[in-house]
């Protein structure tokens, strides 16, 4: 295919046209409210939902100086780490079983793990309750076996166990394509010269998919950070993340500006958590070419 | 036989945790049908008993009809003006190197949905935008939009090389060629973008839990109000239609295009 005539085929005109509505639709419900969110943040606010006439950098000075919103930071840092390594670990071992599976096999599989990513998040989170909740199945099982079962639901344990499940398929699509790369032969040509199973794990199948790791705990911590939905439902109001709080400033409240600032400060950091990113997986690619 | 080395009981160890993890992902997926046949009035496990009164109640919630009601009709619209709007830009990406367009495009699936909530909401109140059907199909058009390009460049990159050209060699005009050519034998990618499209849109709640409004509401924010101030079966019931809907939509979307390349997630 040359990609020189089929762009000749379409003049300049014609390509500008038919992306025309798109750009217009990104503008409008995109871009413009990003950046009057950004100009909110540059305000002071007042009551019901209105703001001050001038621009200012007090709300800035209110949020950043308050010791509460820094705690919010934290607890949405030491969630998402909590979330992402336990999410990884529990999507690593699927992958690979997928990634390993019959070629029959592998579709299906991919169907069952992945397609829950296209549910709701509330009602991936209601199906918590009737196992987690006090009468629930967990607790049964526990008391049945003689164990008086601790509080698993409106309270941390819930919104890990919540997201971690919530989060996995994304994991095991980022793990799925990194494994494109680890070779079956490889894999057999370690054993063969002698290495044991476990060895062959750990010296070739999990450096070379290295790459998907990174993709998936970038994604499950990114994802975590910005979820509200679950630490809601999860958390019964005991979680307080940086995510609800811009929910509740924004609907509760009323207080958009500080509901503006703490979304920018959110964007900063995922811009960071990228920048990062970038950085860690050029020199992973580096290394094992 | 991948691994004609592994002692049997690893393989064992590793198909049992491999069952367990699985289990784990499924469980509360699965566990909404036999909990939304349960008799009891409150959320526990095993039922006393299986009844279907909280389908029924369901079926008379006039607040819950009307909200499916409302999802349905929100996705049929949604769906028709994204796919009208998808379908040119997507050729027009294929077409011309527009990379950083194409980024810009797709720059709302990278940020938090709460965020682009707020964004929202703050433009929306300004024009009386929420709560109102133009301010839904907006907000739902920012959402399924990156999704639906995404399903529709690819589909159009992977037509077989060469055969536009020949109909352009043939004499075939600029148009004739997308209209006749192009766009029927990208009918599947179009398919597999609007059930996507769809499924999104039916399913979306962190975005239109804040343009949505007391008298406009849809299925997915009626349930979480339901279930953040009461744990009854009649959210298992709600659940268990909204994962059906989703599971037809899925199985779908693997027949036209396989489900790893509708969602993305690289490689295949």
């Amino acid at each position: 295919m040359n990609a020189d005539e089929a762009a000749e085929a379409l003049p300049r005109l014609a390509l500008a046209s038919l992306i025309l509505p798109a750009l217009a639709v990104t503008l409008l419900t995109f871009l413009w409210p990003l950046l009057r969110l950004a100009g909110y943040a540059f305000h002071e606010g007042a009551p019901g939902g209105a703001i001050g006439a001038d621009w200012t950098l007090v709300t800035w000075a209110k949020v950043l100086g308050d010791g509460w919103h820094h705690r919010l930071v934290l607890n949405s840092l030491a969630l998402a780490a909590t979330v992402t390594a336990l999410t990884l670990a529990a999507a690593y071992p699927l992958a690979l079983a997928v990634h390993r599976s019959p070629p029959r096999w592998r579709n299906t599989l991919v169907i069952v793990f992945v397609s829950p990513l296209l549910l709701s998040a509330v009602v991936r989170s209601y199906g918590w309750l009737p196992i987690l909740g006090d009468q629930g199945v967990v607790p049964g099982l526990l008391r049945s076996a003689g164990i008086e079962p601790p509080p698993l639901l409106f309270n941390g344990t819930g919104v890990v166990v919540g997201l971690v499940e919530i989060l996995m398929p994304y994991a095991i699509l980022s793990l799925l394509a990194g494994f494109g790369r680890v070779a079956g032969d490889l894999e057999d040509a370690a054993a063969s010269l002698g290495a044991p199973p476990f060895t062959v794990f750990r010296r070739v199948i999990l450096p070379l998919s290295a790459p998907g790791i990174l993709l998936g705990g970038l994604l499950t911590f990114v994802l975590t950070v910005g979820s509200f939905v679950t630490p809601k439902l999860l958390g019964g109001g005991r979680v307080p993340l940086i995510a609800t709080e811009i929910h509740d400033q924004a609907i509760v409240t009323l207080d958009w500006p500080v509901a503006a600032v703490l979304s920018l400060v959110t964007l900063l950091l995922f811009g960071v958590l990228l920048g990062a990113y970038g950085r860690v997986i050029r020199r992973v690619e580096e290394a094992i070419g | 036989m991948p691994y004609p080395t592994t002692h049997w009981a690893g393989r064992l160890g590793f198909g049992l945790l491999v069952a367990v993890l699985a289990a784990y992902l499924l469980a509360p997926v699965i566990l909404v049908f036999p909990m939304s046949l349960s008799a009891d009035t409150a959320l526990s496990w095993p039922p006393s008993g299986w009844s279907l009164r909280w389908y029924a109640a369901l079926a008379s919630d006039r607040g819950m009809v009307e909200a499916l009601r409302n999802s349905l009709l929100l996705g049929a619209v949604v769906t028709a003006v994204c796919l009208l709007i998808a379908v040119p830009a997507a050729v027009a990406l294929v077409r011309g190197r527009l990379a950083p367009l194409a980024l810009l495009l797709t720059l709302p699936l990278l940020l938090p949905s709460i965020v682009l909530g707020l964004g929202l909401l703050i433009v929306f109140v300004r024009f009386g935008l929420v709560g109102s059907w133009p301010g839904l199909v907006a907000a739902h058009l920012l959402v399924t939009l990156p999704y639906a390009l995404r399903v529709l460049e690819t589909a159009l990159r992977a037509l077989p090389p060469g055969v536009e050209e020949a109909a352009a060699s043939l004499g075939a005009r600029p148009l004739a060629v997308t209209l006749r050519v192009t766009l029927p034998l990208a009918a599947p990618g179009i398919a597999a973008a609007a059930i996507l499209v769809f499924l999104v849109s039916f399913d979306e709640v962190v975005i239109t839990l804040f343009v949505a409004g007391p008298h406009l509401t849809t299925l997915p924010v009626a349930l979480y109000h339901h279930v953040e101030s009461r744990t009854d079966p009649l959210a298992a019931a709600v659940s268990a239609l909204l994962v059906l809907v989703t599971l037809v939509s899925v199985l779908a979307l693997e027949r036209l295009v396989g489900l790893r390349r509708a969602v993305g997630g690289g490689g295949s």
